[in-house]
């Protein structure tokens, strides 16, 4: 066990394809363009990127991401 | 057998206007916000009132509103639920999308995450001509002056600068009397001969006369080159007619507007009677954009990114003064509610006023607390059904990041060079919630002077 970690879920029946997301944490997040829907490229970032992770759920206009901190996998 | 109806057996709030024969449509005309509020007090997470000749199901609270706003447009019908805005478009202008394919189409053009930085960078360059002539001091009405500014920002960013350049205070005077043809009386007849209907019939045929002229204008000048076209060329070069392209002009604009000047004011209220909260947002824009190395921040780069203290009274604001106060859809399929099934032709609702106010997700919710939206409260993603000054889901309103992005430039500019006093008492700034289109009442004055720095 390493502690608890990052988790990054997107909820795809809310996401409107703004893909600010992309802009803030682009390694994290990327864009399934057939769907216009969101893909979560690291389900686990890197505790660096929190700053960066923070601000994509914060400013996701659709309100379709969310950011919690797990034990499990 | 005994067939129970599903919808009778949901609780009816109680009548504080007597039934005119309409059911609680007397109230909403006279204190929506009340009624609205008196269904969840009385009645729980599901409640209903009559309007017209229909059952309006109202429900609240983070579970029913979960299941209201995640239901597909299949199930629950947006266009059919706002009788009232037909007359307002134009009565056959008849749109090929629906308005989940127009909300998309807003936003895979206009509203593109790509276009914001343009968007700032207009929108800056419009406030700043609005408040040219300001001097060193002086008074302006809230609505008037917010009304006109977004009339001219959303127009330049939705249809095109040349457009833009064509307008002036008579179009947004117009406009305005369009939004104040929004009576609930529309639920009994659109076309009702009440002085409502009559100013918007009026506004709208003195905008396309407007929008007529800018026609002939164009034709008479002959084609420009590409780079200089905008929308409105495009329209006339595949021969719509004026009346035509007001309506979708009229479409276009319209959720941006009313819901965005009418925030503006109100959060420049908030500021102004919250002075420690307007202090701390001062002192922040003052950092932001102080004389650096390479001189000033531009207001239209900063707009789209955090500014932190500014963004929580916005979203307060936006908590406390929803533009929009309830939200309707016709059910089409059957829906599960809050345990109730409600059956095709009925009416459901959620209410952001009511719902952005329930004590339980919101701790002293008649309080103005822009803390609430500062780590690690977060009180808007905590509750994001409850939460819903744009509403929720996937139509939660598509234009909210160019909202805040706009409302981030006004105040950055405005705060910046001028400082706000109230010049009427605190407690006369109000709502007219007489129309569906809620907007301040008039007087709402507000003295500036020019800041010494």
């Amino acid at each position: 066990m390493s502690g608890p970690r990052l988790r990054v879920t997107a909820d795809l029946d809310l996401c409107q394809g703004h893909q600010l997301c992309q802009g803030e944490a682009p390694t994290v997040f990327g864009f399934d363009a057939a769907a216009d829907v969101v893909t979560v490229l690291e389900e686990h970032p890197d505790p660096a990127l929190r700053p960066q992770v923070t601000a994509a759920v914060r400013y996701c206009p659709a309100f379709a991401l969310t950011l919690e901190e797990t034990t499990d996998d | 057998m005994t067939v129970t109806d599903p919808v009778a057996a949901i609780r009816e709030v109680s009548y504080a206007v007597p039934d005119d024969g309409h059911g609680h449509l007397a109230e909403m005309r006279v204190d929506p916000i009340g009624l609205f509020t008196r269904v969840r007090e009385e009645c729980g997470d599901i409640g209903r009132f009559r309007l017209a000749d229909r059952d309006v199901v109202l429900v609240s609270g983070a579970e029913a509103n979960e299941q209201f706003f995640r239901a597909p447009d299949s199930t629950l019908d947006q266009a059919a639920a706002y009788p009232f805005m037909t007359p307002i478009f134009g009565q056959g202008v008849v749109f090929d999308a629906s308005p989940e394919e127009r909300q998309q189409m807003l936003k895979n053009q206009a509203l593109r995450g790509d276009m914001m930085r343009g968007h700032a960078a207009t929108i800056e360059a419009e406030i700043r001509r609005m408040v040219e002539p300001w001097g060193e001091e002086g008074e302006i009405d809230l609505l008037d002056w917010f009304a006109e500014l977004t009339i001219y920002t959303t127009s330049s960013c939705l249809i095109g600068r040349p457009f833009r350049e064509e307008l002036d205070a008579r179009f947004a005077r117009e406009y305005h009397d369009l939004e104040r043809g929004t009576d609930a009386l529309a639920y009994v007849d659109p076309y009702l001969d009440i002085e409502s209907f009559r100013v918007r019939d009026r506004a709208r045929e003195n905008l396309v006369a407007l929008v007529q002229g800018i026609i002939d204008r164009r034709r008479e000048r002959g084609t420009v080159p590409r780079e200089e076209r905008d929308l409105l060329d495009v329209l006339i070069s595949i021969d719509m007619s004026a009346d035509y392209i007001t309506g979708v002009f009229i479409s276009m604009m319209f959720a941006g507007h009313h819901t965005s000047s009418g925030t503006a004011a109100w959060a420049l209220i908030e500021l102004m009677r919250h002075p420690e909260v307007m202090a701390g947002v001062v002192a922040e824009l003052d950092e932001l954009y102080a004389d650096g190395p390479d001189g000033p921040a531009e207001v239209s780069f900063q707009a789209l990114r955090s500014i932190p203290l500014l963004e929580a009274a916005l979203k307060e604001t936006l908590r406390l003064h929803p533009p929009l106060i309830i939200l309707l859809r016709l059910v089409a399929e059957e829906i599960e509610l809050a345990g109730h099934t409600i059956p095709p032709g009925v009416m459901v609702a959620a209410s952001p006023k009511v719902s952005n106010r329930i004590a339980a997700d919101f701790p002293d919710p008649e309080r103005f607390d822009p803390a609430r939206y500062l780590d690690p409260r977060q009180e808007d993603l905590q509750n994001r059904w409850t939460w819903i000054p744009f509403g929720a889901g996937k139509h939660r309103c598509v234009g909210n990041a160019f909202a805040m992005m706009q409302l981030k430039a006004i105040f950055s500019v405005i705060l910046r060079d001028y400082e706000f006093e109230m010049a009427q008492p605190s407690q006369d700034y109000r709502d007219d919630v007489s129309k569906m289109v809620i907007q301040l009442a008039q007087p709402c004055r507000v003295r500036y002077r020019r800041r010494v720095r």
